[in-house]
Order: C-alpha cells, then structure tokens, then sequence
C-alpha cells in the first residue's frame, strides 16, 4: 500500500483538516468574514461527503480499503457513517448563523470547529485501531467542549461546556485505561490483532480492560448509567450546538462503539452482550420516564436521544449481521429526525425575539404557524415510532434484528418501553393542537414569522423523510446498510 | 526486582485516586483538572510499562500521543474555565449548578 493510495482513501479526512486549518487563518486575520467561512465549510463538507459516497459504492473499496498500514479502513461501515455524520454537520451548519446573529456573537471560529469536529468523528468511525480511534475521538471532542461553551457571555453556555468538558475527559481517561490494559494483554492495538488474541477467551486483567473500554464509550454516547451530564449539557448548550451534539457525534460513538464491539472484541460476543443489554434496557426506561417531567425541551430532546441510544443498543446486543445493519438504519433515521426536531425548535422565538424552549412557548403552535406544528408533529410521532411513519421502521429493524438473534425477552421489554416513550411525544403534539396560546404579545402572536428558508429546507427535508414517503428509500436503505455491516463480520 | 505488576499496581493506585478526586472533590474545579491529569499519566505509566514488557513500540508511541493530547485537554479546560470564572465569578465545584432536574 503506497502512501498515495492511503491519501486516496483517507481523502475526506485530509480534505477537511487541510480546509479547516486554511480557515482557522482566514477567520484569524478576517474576524467579519463568518458567512462566507460557514459557506466555504459547508461546501468541503459536501466534497467530503461526495467522496466518502464514492467510496462507498465502489465495489474496490466497499470490502476493505486498510490505509498507512493498517491503522484505517475506508470500508463500507464507517463510509456510511462518515455521510451520514458530514450531511447532520452540513444541516446543523446551515441553521446556525441567525440564532447566533441574534446575539451577535456569530464568529468564524464556529464553521472551522465544526470542521474539525467533523473530522475527528470522520476518523473515529473509520479507525480500526486504538491509537486512530483515540486521536480521533479527541479531535472531536475537544472541538465539542468549546462548541459547547461558545456563547462566552452565557452563564448557562459556560456551565454547560465546563460539565461537558469534566465529564468528557474523565469518560477519554477511562476508555484510556482500558485500552491500556487491552494492549498489554494483548500486544497489539490493532483491531484484527486484538480479536486474534482473544479468541479464546479473556483474561482477568483483559475482561477489566473491555469493561473500561465499554464503559466509557458508554458515557460518550450518553447511555445509562453513564448519562447524567446529557440533560444539563443539552440544555445549556446553544441551540445549534445541541443540534449538533444530538447527531453527529452520537452516530460516530455508536459507530466506533460498534466496530470496536463487534470487531476487536466480536470473537466473545458472551462476555460484553449482557452489559449492552443492560445499558439498553435501562436507558430505554430511563430516557421514557425522565423526560416525563420536564419542562424545558431540549431537556426533552436529551432524554429522547438518551431514550434512542437504548434502542440502537439492542441492534447492537444482537451481534449480527442484521443487528449491525440495523444499528446504521436506525441511526441515519435518528439523525434525520433529530435534526428536524431542533431546526423547527430554532425557529420559535417569542416577540422579542427570544429563542423559546418551554412547553409554555408551543402552546396553540397550531394555530399561529400552522406549517411549523405539522412538521413537528410528524417528527414526534416519527420518533415515537407510530407506524406511518418512517421513524418506526428504525425500530422496527432494530427489534427484528434481536427476535432473530433469540433476544426476544429483550425486544418484548423494548417494545413495552418504548409505550412509555411515546407519552411525552404525545405531550408535544397534544401543547401544540389542544392548547390556547398564551401570549404576552399584544396581538396575541407569540411567535414571529421570519424563518429563514435555509431552516424550512432543513426541516422540510426531515419532514419529508419521516413522512411515509420515506418507505420509497427502505429497499436501497436496507442494501446499502446490510453490504456495509457485512464488512464487520468478513475479517475474522 | 520490579516487574510489570509492581507497576500496573501502581498506575491502578494513581488511576482510582485521580477518578475519587473527580467525585469527592469538593472545593476547587482546578483539582479536578489535576485528576484528569492523574488518570492520563496513570494510563502512561501503564503504556511505558507494557511496552517495555512485551518489546513492542507502539506503547510508547501512544504515551506520546497522549501526552500530546492531555496537553491540549488542559488547554481547553482552564480556557473554559476562565470563561466561566469570568461569568459566574467563582470556581468552586458546588457553585456550578445554574441547571437541575
């Protein structure tokens, strides 16, 4: 393998950090130049995505594709994930700017964050060795620490960025810890290796290593027991940035968690499914009945990602084949709908042009706009999963995918859960068409009308996803993801 | 002589007291950021060790992938951490509550 043939595969990668670094300088001389930045950023992520789409359908690459000696793999797994996560990172791009605009603290460092977010998670999903999968999953995470403390003037910004960064670091040092236990009693980071030498079986001190390793990979993709940081970072994040938590960095962690599952530890299924049927279960019940209470809705939303985890989980239990395709099924849905979901909830501001984020604000959505209360309300009942609509056939796949693996107690308690999910997104819809509106507004409009069109087309295209029509893409969906799970399982 | 457990016990100790300063910690978010440090170089120790153990570089080529990135990490947190300070005026762990539930 030449140098040359890696950067082709790894041309994604190379393409945004070279991109990101140009214009972490142009933001540095040209602090005004923000929007041209953000268009610049969400063109190479486009070129990014292109790529990543061409390697994906090219049957050379789609099997395999090791790149500088083994330490990445540009195979059909993490190339789906890759679009999936650079699309969220264009979409969570393009409703940025006017909610920072608002409080005019929109700076070019935002769109070069992103790009570098974008990458790390790029390398994450694509890394089959802990060295890659640990830069990777740094790169991304330091960007996300900022990110998250980007309103420097916001109380609430700041709280959110330095529990983020406390609970981050502490989950990195944890995963850390096991991958040094792994390396030393295994000899080898690679994940190939890795699998080798535990083919028959762990050791005490490798079992430590594992748990360490799935523990904090656990609290990176916000599963119970190790949630506790998602409502309080959520909410205290700016809304865009919530946006983009809620996606793509969740879809590279389950990712990555996957591969690393299913790959460097897939030869002792027995030895981790029982903790990633407990983490399901419990973030499934904890993730409904959490969310019951709250006011807030990005509190809302969190405990709805949280309350997704636990659903992407039980495809992974599954270890299969058709769990590891429906993982990725379900997470280009979860994508969609989420960012649907936080695009609609940018757009409602109250009369003084406030962002509003309680149930009070949606009250009678219904009849102020119309429009807006019909997509959100095909998005919640999208992630409640009712049958229509497309939401459900992520469940749908995930549950299948544990019946055929003989998880049936599993997926009957999941099912019953996800009842429970559903009363909260039921809420939502019940706010918005059954309750008047209250307003403080004089002429009783509590939301203004100047949505621009980059959020309606954001929104509209989830909306559209999720509505029925969205079953026209399930047989190339279901294809695309069954070849590129298949990767997983081909290599031992 | 000191062999390899010697030194996994050791980066074990300074692991677990890095994560009880995380929990336990009461007073100042700086010693929290001491603790991360803690948990990275225990992980160090036991990269360093292994490797020398097992004959094989890529421990150590990863402790200095981690040192670089635990310089980076303490970067970004005592950033935040001014920011914050800035805001709120304090550092103190029992003060960052602005959020519940």
């Amino acid at each position: 393998m030449t140098y040359a043939a890696s950067f082709y595969l790894a041309a994604p990668e190379v393409m945004l950090s070279v991109a990101a670094l140009i214009l972490l300088l142009v933001s540095a001389w040209m602090p005004k130049a923000s929007r041209a930045v953000t268009i610049v950023a969400a063109a190479v992520l486009f070129g990014a995505t292109a790529w990543t789409a061409h390697l994906l359908f090219d049957p050379a690459y789609a099997m395999g594709g090791e790149a500088f000696g083994g330490l990445y793999s540009a195979d059909g797994f993490g190339s789906f994930a890759k679009i999936v996560i650079y699309l969220a990172t264009i979409a969570c791009l393009v409703v940025t700017p006017r909610f920072f605009d608002a409080r005019g603290a929109y700076r070019p460092e935002y769109p070069v964050l992103m790009l570098f977010a974008a990458v790390g998670m790029g390398m994450m999903v694509s890394a089959v060795d802990l060295v890659t999968l640990y830069v990777g999953l740094e790169l991304s995470s330091l960007a996300s620490y900022v990110l998250a403390a980007f309103l420097r003037n916001d109380a609430r910004s700041n709280e959110a960025g330095l529990k983020y960064f406390i609970l981050g670091a502490l989950a990195s040092g944890i995963i850390l810890y096991g991958m040094s236990l792994v390396y030393g009693f295994s000899g080898t980071t690679s994940y190939s290796g890795i699998s080798i030498a535990f083919a028959d079986g762990f050791s005490t001190g490798a079992l430590f290593g594992v748990v360490f390793v799935l523990a904090g990979l656990a609290f990176k993709i916000a599963a119970v027991p190790f949630h506790m940081w998602t409502p309080d970072v959520y909410e205290g994040a700016p809304t865009p940035v919530t946006a983009f938590f809620a996606s793509a960095p969740k879809v590279a962690a389950v990712v990555m968690l996957t591969r690393i599952a299913l790959d460097a530890f897939g030869a002792q299924t027995d030895a981790w499914r029982q903790i990633v049927i407990f983490a399901a279960l419990a973030s499934i019940v904890v993730g409904a009945l959490g969310a019951i209470g709250q006011q807030n809705l990005k509190r809302l939303l969190a405990y709805s990602s949280i309350n997704n985890v636990g659903f992407i989980l039980i495809g992974l239990a599954a270890a299969t084949p058709q769990g590891a395709s429906s993982v990725l099924v379900y997470l280009a849905i979860y994508a969609a709908m989420t960012i649907g979901s936080f695009a609609a909830l940018l757009m409602l501001r109250d009369s003084s042009g406030e962002q509003i984020e309680t149930f009070a604000g949606i009250s009678g959505l219904s009849t102020t706009k119309p429009a807006l209360a019909w997509c959100l309300l095909i998005l919640m009942f999208s992630l409640a999963g009712i049958p229509p609509l497309f939401g459900f056939w992520g469940k749908f796949v995930v549950f299948q995918a544990a019946v055929e693996a003989d998880l049936i107690a599993l997926a009957a308690i999941g099912i019953a859960a996800s009842v429970i999910g559903a009363f909260y997104y039921l809420k939502f819809v019940k706010v918005m068409f059954f309750d008047e509106p209250l307003s403080t507004a004089p002429e009783g409009e509590a939301v203004i009308a100047d949505s621009p069109t980059g959020h309606w087309v954001v929104l509209g295209l989830s909306a559209l996803l999720m509505s029925p029509l969205g079953y026209l893409a399930t047989p190339w969906l279901e294809g695309v993801a069954d070849r590129a799970a298949s990767v997983l399982f081909t290599v031992v | 002589m000191i062999g390899i457990e010697h030194y996994i016990v050791v980066s074990a100790i300074l692991f677990v007291l890095g994560v009880l300063g995380i929990f336990l910690n009461r007073k100042n978010i700086i010693v929290i950021l001491m603790a991360i440090e803690l948990i990275l170089l225990a992980v160090n120790i036991n990269m360093v060790a292994f490797s020398a153990f097992l004959n094989d570089l890529t421990g150590q080529i990863f402790a200095m992938f981690i040192l670089a990135v635990a310089a980076s990490e303490a970067a970004i947190g005592l950033a935040i951490l001014v920011i914050y300070f800035r805001g709120r005026g304090t550092i103190a762990v029992d003060d960052v509550n602005r959020m519940k539930g």
